[in-house]
């Protein structure tokens, strides 16, 4: 798909991987997707299944408008764009209540929210409409990695923290630590928590990656 | 009308969209660096929840629900739409605000300058669709009742945009750590802001019916430990 003088995989190709795990980040730096990513963060479980399923919405999303660019009015390209996603995520949606029925019920509404996550109408708006498929491809996976990376980060230190588990297995308890006599931090698990913890993730990322300071 | 009391206060200080389920966030995150578009936003999202939601409501009990198209002819009574449920909220919230938006321009040209581009921006909030599907969870019983949770939402939302643009104009002189400057900072503040809401947690709404106050405290605890 992609033009033929350009490898598959050239450094240009690989810019568009590589930038939002870091320098572009989605949710750090673009602010985008927000909403979803601190809701579902308590447990790993439910962060990597809506990992997964947004890696697979955006993805299939940025290759079909990339298909479809050239006929699409730009006056009614929004509410193309949303019943493109909106098919997608209600396909994830049907899947997870059908194999994964218990966390499909964790995430309750938020994979309906989906369709309004911003990192996917923000890439479709910036990116797939002028783009070939392949690169947009690229762009999808990049950014659905650089969405995953915060909410694993955060996802772990909560559960870890708050529950002393991770993807339910009692870690603190066979570390034995409690009998130490560590105990959980209850607070974690409250959402305003979510907000602190990715706070304080903001915080390192642009303590390590000066460019990204804001003036104000 | 105590009922519908209890689900309006409910929703503006316990469910706050903001802090209780994250929802609207980037906007939220976007537009708060100034009180005036702020309260401009707000304003516009109380108004397009306040419609959406009881059309939502409509939609889904007389087209969507299991049986629920049985006002048209006997034999639908097993027809279950549900799982186009989302494409049709989205549908009904994107041309809402198209009409909001076309409404608001030809009737009130200084409110349409003053909310301009932030209207069509509403279509993508996920508070707006956030609200419907909580809406359609939640099962509530009448269309009075779907209509006071929207503009309660609402009204939430705009109180926790306002909260925090006020605290970010005020921010801009005291020395925060410049990494933290920015993005950082506002979600720290919005996470204690939130934690300071959570107190309203503690309320317990008098209700008409004790069995049904009970109820829907065991609810709002399932629903917690749900989102949790």
């Amino acid at each position: 798909m992609s033009d033929k003088k350009e490898a598959l995989f050239s450094k240009k190709n690989l810019k568009l991987i590589k930038d939002p795990l870091d320098d572009n980040n989605p949710i750090t730096v673009q602010v985008l997707g927000i909403c979803s990513a601190l809701a579902i963060t308590v447990q790993l479980k439910p962060a990597v299944v809506m990992a997964l399923s947004t890696f697979f919405v955006m993805c299939t999303a940025n290759v079909v408008v990339s298909l479809m660019r050239n006929m699409i009015p730009s006056r009614i390209r929004i509410i193309i764009q949303l019943v493109v996603i909106a098919t997608l995520v209600i396909l994830v949606d049907q899947t997870l209540k059908a194999f994964v029925y218990d966390v499909s019920k964790e995430l309750s509404v938020f994979v309906g929210l989906i369709i309004t996550n911003c990192i996917i109408m923000g890439r479709l708006e910036a990116f797939a409409l002028a783009n070939k498929p392949w690169k947009s491809f690229m762009d999808g996976f990049g950014n659905s990695l650089g969405y995953a990376l915060p909410l694993i980060v955060v996802a772990f230190f909560r559960e870890l923290l708050g529950a002393g588990t991770l993807f339910g297995y009692p870690v603190i308890e066979k570390l034995g630590l409690y009998e130490l006599g560590y105990e959980n931090n209850g607070m974690m698990i409250l959402p305003p928590m979510a907000l602190v913890t990715c706070g304080v993730y903001i915080w390192i990322q642009r303590m390590r990656n000066k460019k990204l300071i804001e003036e104000n | 009308m105590q009922d519908l009391a209890n689900i309006f206060i409910k929703s503006i200080f316990i469910d706050n969209m903001v802090f209780a389920y994250f929802l609207g966030m980037c906007s939220y995150l976007a537009v708060s660096k100034t009180v005036k578009t702020s309260v401009g936003l707000g304003l516009a999202v109380v108004f397009v929840l306040g419609i959406t939601v009881p059309v939502n409501y409509t939609l889904e009990n007389y087209v969507l629900k299991e049986g629920a198209l049985t006002w048209l002819n006997e034999g639908f009574s097993t027809v279950d739409l549900s799982f186009l449920t989302f494409i049709l909220f989205i549908a009904v919230i994107a041309s809402m605000v198209q009409l909001v938006e076309m409404i608001v321009e030809k009737f009130s040209p200084a409110l349409y300058s003053s909310l301009g581009i932030f209207l069509p921006l509403i279509a993508v909030n996920c508070a707006i669709l956030g609200a419907s599907l909580f809406m359609q969870e939640r099962a509530y019983g009448t269309i009075g009742e779907a209509t006071v949770f929207g503009l309660g939402s609402g009204i939430g939302w705009f109180l926790a945009i306002v909260g925090i643009a006020a605290i970010r104009e005020k921010i801009r002189y005291s020395n925060v750590p410049p990494a933290l400057r920015g993005l950082g900072i506002t979600f720290i503040i919005t996470g204690l802001m939130g934690i300071a809401f959570m107190s309203f947690m503690g309320i317990k709404l008098e209700d008409s019916k004790k069995e049904v106050s009970t109820e829907e405290f065991v609810q709002v605890e399932n629903n917690e430990t749900k989102i949790n």
